[in-house]
């Protein structure tokens, strides 16, 4: 969105770090590629460290925790995979079911609907209804008082929300629900769902960004989107994959003179530091103007070199979550 | 390996599609300024260009119509234009506002729709309407024959297959001709007939609530009348992705997952009957024959470099090299998925890509034969 993004004023003061782990119900957002499901495992694993329990739900069927944790498909059920972890992928459809058992209270009666052509026809067509029966679902996972018989209490859930642009019509969409039915059950239950968003002590959201020019600049309008238009608190940005700052910039221009010199693996050592470098140098620009253009606090996380992730990584990354 | 300049040869429409985060919009970007470069009349489609790179082509106010980026500018970075750059952003409530304009067989209709509380909110936000109305802009620009090249930058869905199904979605979601029969705006249910459906209709009255039910009964009968129009121009539009002058380039990363998800991704379109370029892999770390021998580096370096330094470099040197060969792994994987066709690598640039000058560089890689990228690649031109 062009013209969306001119830097706010840094706001001197920075609130005090809400810890993110008194919250009942956290989103985690950001661009597509930029480490949401990194980092909403992570997050899992920090909080089930301090004892409480918690579960990570995936909405797009990604199954992330599942190759994580070795498990075999998590589904639509709630699968313990660490010590007070569980995960849970949320089926849209399987979503409308529970749902719709829990309306009609008659087993029945909900068969006979789901069986209708015309209301598969409806379900189908109406846009917005698989994301509000998720957030249902999220909704009912995070409740105090579960709705589904013997659920399981949490005392966090952690969403991996889908990317910026449909992460934001995700959460916009029981405000929309409410508008599009003024009265009637749907808009009570919209309106019910609405409000537990964006009730900040119990609900927020951090953005998962990284230090290049699209993410940040679009971190900047999605933290603007979530608290302005959607009205979801951001509790924090997390800045992923950063860089060691590994050489000073007079080391920089010491090694500028010996790729000159150099052939072979050397100079190709050489050339990998300096790009190293540069990159390192990049990102720290990055990180500052994110930190310009957004009123949250900024943490960051280290790059990890390793091919691919595994517990004993996110782990690790879960210790650096702060 | 074929470059991008004979995967384009003959063609006229390229549609670059990925999932999020790859460079996707840049990389349309890249080929659109190379195409044109080299004569051709090219148009870009894109989505949400950075500020920063649509500000240095001196696109700032870039709508829903095409818009030339100025030929100075590529005088400017050394290169000859040949033929002319134009680009535009997709605004996909516009365009769907501008379908049903055409569509609408009266003003009355028109008018009823556009300003239908329902189709207000979903206009923008119906699952798959960005998609479709990418598609559906790319038909018109196409039709109209201003440019004698496309180059589309598809959406970020979730899922990076969406678009294909999105036509077929969105003439099913407005198709609506079961609703209808329930949900004449006057006397919801009068006119169920048998058991069943009064019971199921109670049922869904008890979940639903009845005033929704009647709005969207209003909404699908505003939309009954261009249904036909709809359908005929969703087939149209598939025609277009599967001809021949068409061809779909897959974007992505280097990494274990951007990589699968692009050899499944082929898989549909080559299921769908849809022809396809090849894949471009952005951010690639390039290994040469130096890249990926490290005998004696830290010693060797010791000497102008002092034991220290030698010793990071190196140490840093282990790095690119485990990520160089995780690159080359995934990459030689995808090329045995794809067994004959194009996998471009762009490396990965020691400075983010957001002007002409940055996508020039990207051509470099794009329109080079793969002898020619891997010696750019070792001559440290990234």
């Amino acid at each position: 969105m062009l013209g969306r993004t001119s830097p706010r004023p840094h706001i001197g003061i920075i609130p005090a770090v809400p810890d993110l782990f008194e919250k009942r119900l956290v989103f985690v957002t950001g661009k597509g590629g930029v480490g949401k499901s990194t980092v909403s495992i992570a997050l899992g694993l920090a909080a089930a460290e301090r004892g409480l329990r918690t579960i990570v739900c995936e909405v797009a069927s990604q199954e992330n925790a599942s190759r994580v944790f070795k498990k075999g498909e998590v589904g639509f059920n709630e699968v313990g995979v660490a010590d007070n972890l569980w995960a849970i992928s949320i089926d849209p459809d399987e979503s409308l079911r529970e749902y719709l058992l829990l309306q009609l209270k008659v087993r029945a009666a909900r068969d006979l609907l789901m069986r209708s052509r015309i209301f598969n026809y409806l379900t189908a067509a109406t846009p917005g209804l698989k994301e509000m029966v998720t957030i249902g679902k999220i909704w009912e996972l995070a409740g105090t008082d579960r709705r589904v018989k013997k659920g399981r209490q949490y005392d966090l859930v952690i969403v991996d929300a889908p990317a910026t642009g449909h992460g934001v019509g995700f959460l916009q969409t029981p405000r929309t629900f409410a508008g599009i039915a003024r009265v009637g059950p749907i808009h009570n239950q919209a309106k019910a769902l609405d409000a537990f968003i964006t009730q900040h002590e119990t609900t927020g959201a951090v953005i998962v960004s990284l230090p290049e020019e699209m993410p940040v600049n679009e971190s900047a309008s999605l933290e603007r989107q979530l608290t302005e238009d959607v009205g979801v608190e951001v509790d924090r940005v997390y800045m992923n994959a950063i860089y060691p700052e590994r050489f000073s910039s007079e080391e920089a221009r010491k090694l500028e003179r010996v790729l000159e010199i150099t052939q072979g693996p050397p100079h190709a050592a050489v050339r990998a530091a300096l790009s190293q470098h540069r990159r390192a140098n990049a990102q720290r620009e990055q990180l500052a103007r994110l930190q310009r253009s957004i009123r949250v606090p900024v943490s960051t996380l280290p790059f990890i070199f390793k091919p691919r992730l595994d517990v004993g990584e996110l782990r690790r990354l879960a210790g650096e979550l702060g | 390996m074929p470059s991008a300049d004979e995967i384009l040869r003959d063609r006229s429409i390229c549609i670059c599609a990925g999932s999020g985060g790859v460079g996707k919009t840049t990389t349309s970007a890249a080929l659109a300024a190379g195409l044109a470069a080299r004569g051709h009349r090219v148009c870009v489609l894109t989505i949400d260009p950075a500020k920063r790179l649509a500000d240095s082509l001196g696109l700032e106010e870039l709508g829903n119509e095409p818009r030339q980026v100025d030929p100075k500018l590529f005088e400017e970075a050394d290169v000859e234009m040949r033929g002319e750059l134009w680009a535009m952003m997709l605004d996909a409530k516009a365009t769907f506002d501008e379908l049903v304009r055409k569509q609408a067989p009266d003003e009355e209709t028109r008018d009823r729709i556009l300003q239908n509380r329902i189709y207000r909110q979903i206009s923008n936000a119906l699952a798959g309407s960005q998609e479709y109305m990418a598609m559906e802009k790319l038909f018109e620009i196409n039709h109209e024959g201003r440019f004698d090249f496309l180059v589309l930058d598809t959406p970020p869905s979730r899922n990076a297959l969406d678009f294909l199904d999105a036509p077929k979605r969105l003439t099913q979601f407005i198709e609506g001709r079961g609703m209808q029969m329930f949900m004449k705006p006057t006397g919801i249910a009068t006119k169920v007939v048998g058991r069943t459906s009064s019971m199921m209709f109670s049922v869904l009255k008890r979940v639903v609530g009845i005033d929704l039910l009647a709005d969207l009964g209003e909404f699908f009968q505003a939309f009954s009348g261009m249904v036909d129009g709809f359908r005929e121009r969703a087939k149209r539009v598939n025609e277009l992705l599967a001809d021949p002058a068409t061809t779909f380039m897959v974007v992505c990363g280097p990494q274990g997952e951007p990589i699968e998800e692009a050899v499944y991704f082929h898989r549909k379109l080559v299921e769908a009957k849809l022809p396809v370029g090849g894949v471009i892999v952005n951010k690639v770390h390039y290994a040469t024959e130096a890249d990926l021998s490290d005998s004696g580096v830290a010693d060797e370096l010791s000497g102008p470099l002092g034991d220290e330094l030698a010793e990071r470099v190196a140490a840093n040197f282990r790095d690119y090299q485990a990520l160089a060969k995780r690159d080359a792994h995934n990459v030689d994987h995808l090329a045995r998925e794809l067994q004959a066709k194009a996998v471009i690598r762009v490396p990965y640039m020691d400075e983010d890509v957001h002007d002409l000058t940055g996508l020039l560089k990207i051509d470099r890689y794009l329109f080079a034969s793969e002898a020619e990228r891997n010696q750019l690649a070792a001559a440290g031109t990234s």
